[in-house]
């Protein structure tokens, strides 16, 4: 009894892999662009999830377009210039390295040297003082 | 000396915030701004088989009005929207989103029409290549089919008077 038990279930898992293993479209490699291009864009109704994650009605069909971009062809960066050209910085989550974000990207490189230069002499100063 | 340095640091971040957080982040500029209104083709809400393209915008002076029978914060705009309408002020487009036919034609059955043309875009087609964020938000197109304003939100009758109404006036006489 308890072996027929396990060769069910085994056959079961079996199946099932079989199973996932077929919904392997060849579509599963413009889904997984498509997920990975919706979350580096900005669901401009919801402004702090990512399209991939929001159910606004905006980030479905967002999500629809990129899907139907990337199956026309584009790249993934072709994919999120296009929507850069519409929405502007904003619909990026990571903003780019540029003349206005630059105090953004480096300011805690800045902090740190500073603090290392602050770090250095003081210790300096506590060497020579004892 | 020493002793001021926390307290310039301290006024240097109260003016990064007190400019940073006084933007309104919902405002975001219009990408298009100057440039061509992007190639569409989309069927009129009422007219099916009347398809509408970027052409429509040739040699007059249009107002595009994004709305929809979902919009609470259209049925505040619509009177004013009504008013442009009666004066014949400017060529009023509506672009009707993601919306259903018989909604949206009920719901303008009940308020008035006062778009020229409707554009029916509830695959949000025509919204997504002109950066709409939100209803109601309304661009400005001037005669050669160039968007040259967005407007977020409720066009109230002041910001009709004041802001988009002076645009108007000045793409007409060009």
């Amino acid at each position: 009894m308890r072996q027929i038990t396990i060769g069910l279930i085994s056959l079961f898992m079996v199946l099932s892999f079989a199973l996932a293993a077929t919904a392997q479209t060849p579509n599963a490699e413009i889904e997984a662009r498509a997920k990975d291009v919706g979350r580096s864009l900005r669901c401009v109704v919801c402004q702090n999830q990512s399209i991939d994650e929001s159910d606004a009605p905006l980030a479905i069909d967002m999500r629809k377009l990129v899907r139907e971009r990337l199956k026309e062809g584009d790249s993934n960066a072709e994919v999120i210039a296009y929507m850069q050209e519409r929405y502007g910085d904003f619909v990026l989550l990571k903003p780019p390295v540029q003349s206005n974000t630059y105090l953004l990207w480096f300011t805690p490189f800045l902090l740190l040297l500073a603090g290392l230069i602050w770090f250095i002499k003081t210790s300096h100063k506590a060497e020579a003082d004892s | 000396m020493r002793a001021l340095l926390p307290l310039g640091i301290f006024l240097l971040i109260g003016l990064a915030f007190a400019v940073g957080l006084t933007k309104d982040p919902k405002l975001l500029p219009s990408e298009l701004l100057n440039r061509p209104v992007p190639d569409f083709a989309l069927t009129e809400l009422y007219d099916e088989t009347d398809i509408l393209t970027q052409d429509m915008f040739d040699g007059k002076v249009s107002l595009i009005n994004v709305f929809g029978s979902w919009c609470v914060a259209c049925n505040v705009e619509h009177p004013v929207l009504m008013d442009i309408a009666k004066r014949n002020e400017v060529n009023l487009i509506g672009i009707d989103w993601r919306d259903e036919r018989p909604k949206a034609k009920d719901w303008l059955a009940k308020r008035g029409n006062p778009y020229r043309k409707v554009i029916f875009d509830n695959e949000s087609v025509l919204a997504i290549k002109l950066g709409v964020s939100g209803a109601p938000e309304s661009f400005i197109i001037d005669k050669a089919g160039q968007v040259r304003y967005k407007h977020v939100g409720v066009i109230t009758p002041k910001i009709w008077r004041n802001t988009l109404r002076p645009i108007i006036k000045t793409l007409e006489a060009d």
